[in-house]
């Protein structure tokens, strides 16, 4: 790291034990590049489109995993935030005709807001308590979008437009890929910064003891929301991306499943590990496509994997720092 | 000269019971005041309420010339009184220097944005939330190892570490419960030297709860012994020794069970 600053292990697992010269890691982290702009060329449409989707949720995984792996608050309605990003990019461009990149910020703006309104009043809450507020509100924002005429009821909104960068009309599965590879390398660059920040640090200090962290003069309250926004802010920008990709939506596209899926992801990787989050997010996407020739089964064979898992890694697959 | 902590009449009940009788107390500026007592006899509690954790029903509580009862206890530690826990409290899975570093966080100000663009304000405050954190590890005598997880280290330095977290805050008063229990007889000399460092070189006034009454004895200006929550004696070490009503709490002419807890 520059500035010879200490990094944090821990936010990297044990990748850092296996990289541990930064040339090492910068070879590394440049394969990883090439094979994320190789992929699409060599795997065809079909593929692309699986991989756009998997990238999606290293988005909203990253974003949730701030939530729950940094600051330890349990949120089973992240899907909420992802849904007022999307929803808020159908209704300004459809209704209003803005642009795209107008409609970007407005829709972080929302989710910092709707972040704040949920949290304020529930941060205070014990973890379990929160688990179920933030189901509920969950629930609420999908049944809103369900009965709101703006939000286009059960069919929800199609013909969303596709957006345009520098005369670049991103538009092919393609163009939609390499947007959201930009958007991962974006979330995760982000999320390394702030676990090596005073703030990162204070989530991690409220996490595992939120006395400790008040007797040393940290406003738990405050920290709690301030990861509460950060993880808005993520699912929003997932959810406006998503809403552009696909040009339509719908309220079932936010349900708890979704949110459960997305929880999935942080928890099967590893809860506060980007890299484990990252592979989480691969794992639930690519696991049940790959699984297709199993037809029916899938499903079960899916749900039994996931179980073995947890069974024999509880603290999710990527190793611990120090242990892996 | 007033009083750099200042207690008058402060009373604290649960559920009916009460814990703390109209204690009156006081702690000067650049002194070392231990607060002993019997097991149960309201000492934890009276800290708790000086550090916000408890909210007290009557009574005042003044620091530093401002009025601190009804402030959340990270505005308190804000304020400049930082504190220790009797069992040591530190922070898992994280390292010493992390640890140490949690105790600057009242002291700086960057946030998320800051962070994320790693503008050259964030990166010169994180390089001085490192350099004191360290100062504070050099400072209680933990040069090396500040790497590990903290709660692997031994014993007597997780406590040592507690302390460099505590300092970290950069606090006016410095409060420590109990930091003797669990201590080797050598680890102890340690701790006597280090809590007159911290009044004389830091000028960090201290107070401490403690059981060893040797130690209390050799370091304190002032002590003050509570019992049944009330404030029963305060004075110098040598008229605490031989006040009669400090030493009917302590042998328990009246309630046997205390003295076996001394």
């Amino acid at each position: 790291m520059a500035g010879g600053l200490p990094t944090r292990p821990s936010a990297w697992g044990g990748l850092t034990d296996v990289l541990d010269t930064s040339a090492k890691r910068r070879f590394a982290l440049f394969l990883i590049l090439a094979a994320m702009v190789a992929a699409p060329l060599v795997l065809g449409t079909y593929a692309t489109v699986i991989l756009t989707n998997a990238l999606l949720y290293v988005v909203l995984a990253l974003g949730l995993n701030i939530v729950v792996g940094y600051a330890g608050l349990l949120d089973l309605g992240f899907a909420a935030f992802f849904a007022v990003g999307a929803y808020t990019v159908g209704i300004s461009t459809l209704e209003f005709g803005l642009s795209f990149w107008l409609a970007l910020p407005l829709a972080i703006f929302f989710a910092v807001i709707a972040g704040t309104i949920i949290g304020a009043p529930t941060l205070r809450l014990r973890s379990d308590y929160l688990a179920i507020v933030t189901l509920g509100f969950g629930e609420i924002v999908r049944i809103s979008a369900r009965n709101l005429r703006a939000t286009g009821g059960a069919s929800g909104l199609s013909g969303i437009e596709q957006p345009w960068l520098f005369g670049w009309h991103i538009s092919t599965p393609l163009d939609f890929y390499y947007v959201f590879c930009v958007l991962a390398v974006l979330a995760v660059f982000v999320s390394v910064r702030l676990a090596n920040s005073r703030l990162g640090r204070a989530w991690l200090y409220v996490r595992h003891d939120e006395d400790a962290a008040e007797a040393m003069g940290i406003d738990r309250v405050r920290v709690k929301l301030a990861a509460y926004v950060v993880g808005a802010i993520y699912g929003s920008i997932g959810g406006a991306f998503f809403a552009v990709n696909l040009g339509a939506i719908s309220p079932e596209s936010f349900s708890f499943r979704q949110s459960v899926l997305i929880l999935m992801a942080v928890i099967l990787g590893g809860m506060g590990k980007i890299p484990g989050v990252i592979l989480g997010a691969f794992i639930v996407i690519l696991a049940p496509e790959l699984l297709r020739d199993f037809g029916d089964l899938r499903l079960l064979i899916f749900a039994l994997g996931l179980l073995l898992i947890m069974l024999f890694r509880p603290s999710g697959i990527w190793p611990a720092r120090g242990k892996g | 000269m007033t009083p750099l902590l200042d207690l008058s009449h402060v009373s604290l009940s649960f559920a009916g019971n009460r814990v703390l009788d109209r204690v009156d107390f006081s702690v000067p500026a650049g002194a070392v005041v231990s607060l002993i007592g019997p097991n149960g006899a309201g000492k934890t509690s009276l800290f708790n309420c000086i550090t916000g954790f408890y909210k007290p029903q009557g009574g005042a509580v003044r620091f530093d010339g401002r009025e601190t009862l009804r402030l959340k206890p990270n505005q308190i530690t804000q304020a400049g009184i930082a504190r220790t826990f009797q069992n040591v409290r530190l922070f898992r899975e994280m390292s010493v220097l992390e640890n140490v570093m949690s105790g600057m966080h009242c002291r700086t100000s960057a946030g998320a944005i800051a962070a994320i663009l790693g503008l050259p304000s964030q990166r010169r405050e994180e390089a001085e939330i490192r350099e004191f954190s360290e100062g504070c590890l050099d400072f209680v005598g933990i040069a090396e190892g500040w790497k590990r997880e903290a709660t692997t280290l031994p014993y007597g330095w997780q406590r040592r570490v507690e302390i460099a977290r505590a300092l970290a805050t950069k606090p006016k008063l410095l409060l420590l419960d109990e930091p003797a229990a669990g201590l080797t007889s050598g680890e102890k000399e340690g701790l006597i030297g280090l809590i007159a460092r911290i009044r004389d070189e830091r000028g960090i006034s201290v107070l401490l709860i403690e059981h060893d009454t040797g130690l209390v004895m050799r370091i304190s200006e002032r002590v003050s012994v509570v019992d049944h929550g009330v404030m029963i004696a305060e004075g110098s070490a040598k008229d605490i020794q031989t006040n009669p009503k400090v030493i009917e709490a302590y042998l328990g002419v009246d309630d046997g069970e205390d003295a076996l807890a001394v």
